[in-house]
């Protein structure tokens, strides 16, 4: 059990940094991206392959990934730097099945559906299994707390101003002054970045990747944690990821409680289950649980009652 | 020299022509009125001097600086701002953040600053805060600087896009009907402020319908129709002129 609690814990920090990420390129930014697990395959396969086939260390591996991730995010900012909404979303989705199609089919570099095992992880082999998941813990959530720094950062300076700009309104972002390509660019691969370097850690963790992990359900897992933390809003994007995973595993306690239903019937019960908790949080929380919040500034002169001239 | 000089402007939209060879002079240290009635082209004018729009054919100097098909951006850099028509801005941003944004020169917009030393673009942030707030006094928009720009009035709306211009220290300002839905009295306030920016030497060009407002405003009006300039002068020349009248409201068919 204290296993499984931990190795909860390691997936809601996963989840926390996928929805750290997706909050710069769509909370910020506000641009859909339905292919977050596209760039999680990558940062996973480019640690995977290059720490077992080229022998890399694994921060060296992870690195990779993560980098390979970002350029695969800035590729795909200029590849779709003139679509918006719905259109952004189909080529996003598009992509991501296009990664998970040909990890599936280059055999000789992915081993295909079969997947890659004995990734390595750090101490794994050499400590318990309980001193090795809480290792990975402690590593991801410190990760995690780092990210949500920097991320904070991004948000609280000019360059998150003009990214929130990007989201009203893109033409006059430009008349302003702003390139806003290149700080679309930069939103996607810092974005991209990061959920590869999610996906990095994950496969350092399991062990094992293989292209039926790497489905769009993950995607929209993300999303809706986002959503429910509070879009736009870093921590909200941290709690809601914590959330979701809490939704989606204590509803596995739940169904066994649910007498004279099958095993098929139950699973269906779990996701109505999981659906309804987010309907009613969603509905008393439109704006998610922690909403973003407008940065005030102090403004000097403006007791009231004071004359105001022109 | 002049600081605006628009040669020969052509741009058509699916087969329409809304420009079909503009001229435009703009002097320096003046508010020049672009008039003509609907469809004559006035906006695509803006879009297209503005980089929102790249012209078909035609020249747009800009302070001896040729910058036709440039992008927004550039043409924001090198001093020359734009408003739009019907207020546009960022709603989801607060009304300090809106004029925040148009300044120029902020280091933090940079990842790396913004990331790993986000105490260097601080310097630049107080006095960018400090110009916002003398301009936000100006325009009386002191008291909604921290409200969402999405909660202000049509005319306050106004105000912020002039205010945000500023921001930008530019040279030339183009205004797209900057008081269209504006009560009366702050259809004068809004008047006496561009006359006292122009005073400070900034240059305007600026379209509008509201024709007191050109009149009490204008130094020099240039008069566009069908795409192509119709006549300019002062303003009362203009309203005189037998051209303007018929191209706003028809021939006289039963002319005594």
């Amino acid at each position: 059990m204290e296993n499984y609690l931990i190795a909860m814990a390691v997936s809601g920090c996963i989840y926390a940094l996928m929805a750290l990420g997706l909050n710069v390129i769509w909370g910020f930014a506000g641009m859909v991206n339905l292919g977050l697990i596209g760039f999680f395959a990558v940062g996973a396969y480019g640690t995977a392959l290059t720490t077992l086939k080229l022998g890399f260390p694994m921060a060296a591996g992870m690195l990779t990934g993560t980098v390979l991730a970002a350029a695969a995010g800035a590729g795909v900012a200029m590849i779709t730097a003139r679509l918006r909404g719905d259109y952004l979303a189909i080529v996003t989705l598009g992509l991501a099945e296009t990664i998970r199609v040909i990890s599936s089919n280059t055999i000789w570099l992915t081993n295909g559906t079969d997947g890659l095992s004995n990734i390595a992880g750090p101490l794994r082999g050499q400590i318990s299994p309980t001193q090795f998941n809480m290792l990975y813990l402690a590593f991801v959530a410190t990760i995690v707390a780092v990210a949500y720094v920097l991320a904070e950062r991004l948000r609280a300076a000019p360059f998150g101003r003009v990214l929130r700009a990007i989201r009203d309104d893109e033409q006059v972002a430009a008349v302003a002054g702003k390139d806003v390509m290149a700080f679309k660019i930069r939103a996607f691969a810092i974005s991209a970045g990061a959920i590869g370097l999610a996906g990095a850690l994950y496969a350092h963790y399991t062990s094992y990747i293989a292209p039926d992990l790497f489905v769009p359900l993950f995607t929209l897992y993300i999303k809706l944690a986002l959503l429910a933390g509070g879009l736009g809003n870093n921590r909200g994007a941290v709690i809601g990821a914590f959330l979701i995973v809490f939704f989606l595993e204590s509803t596995r306690f739940v169904i066994p409680l649910v007498p004279m239903i099958s095993a098929v019937q139950g699973a269906a019960l779990r996701e109505i289950l999981i659906a309804a908790l987010l309907i009613v949080l969603l509905r008393y929380n439109p704006q998610g649980l922690v909403p973003e919040r407008l940065p005030r500034l102090p403004v000097a002169d403006a007791a009231p009652g004071k004359p105001q001239t022109i | 020299m002049a600081l605006l000089e628009v040669r020969d402007l052509k741009r058509s939209y699916y087969g329409v022509q809304a420009l079909s060879g503009a001229n435009l002079t703009v002097e320096a240290g003046r508010i020049t009125g672009l008039i003509g009635p609907n469809g004559a082209g006035k906006t695509t004018l803006f879009n297209c001097v503005s980089g929102v729009v790249p012209p078909d054919s035609g020249t747009v100097v800009f302070d001896g600086r040729d910058i036709t098909g440039w992008t927004p951006h550039r043409i924001a850099e090198v001093g020359l701002i734009r408003t739009f028509q019907i207020a546009r801005g960022f709603p989801r941003l607060s009304v300090f953040e809106n004029l925040l944004l148009y300044g120029n020169d902020q280091p933090g917009e940079s990842v790396r600053t913004a990331v790993l030393s986000p105490g260097s673009a601080r310097r630049r942030e107080d006095e960018l805060v400090a110009r916002a707030t003398a301009i936000a006094r100006r325009l009386n928009l002191t008291r909604v600087l921290n409200d969402p720009a999405s909660a202000l009035s049509g005319g306050q709306k106004k105000l912020m896009e002039i205010g945000r211009v500023l921001m930008a220290e530019p040279k030339l300002i183009l205004l797209d009907e900057p008081v269209a839905g504006v009560n009366p009295t702050l259809t004068r306030e809004i008047a006496v402020q561009l006359r006292g920016l122009v005073n400070e030497g900034l240059t305007i060009l600026l379209i509008e319908h509201h024709m007191d407002t050109i009149a009490e405003l204008c130094d020099h009006v240039v008069v566009l129709a069908e795409g192509r300039n119709l006549a300019e002068g002062s303003f009362r020349e203009m309203a005189s002129n037998e051209a303007v009248q018929e191209a706003y409201m028809g021939r006289r068919q039963w002319a005594s």
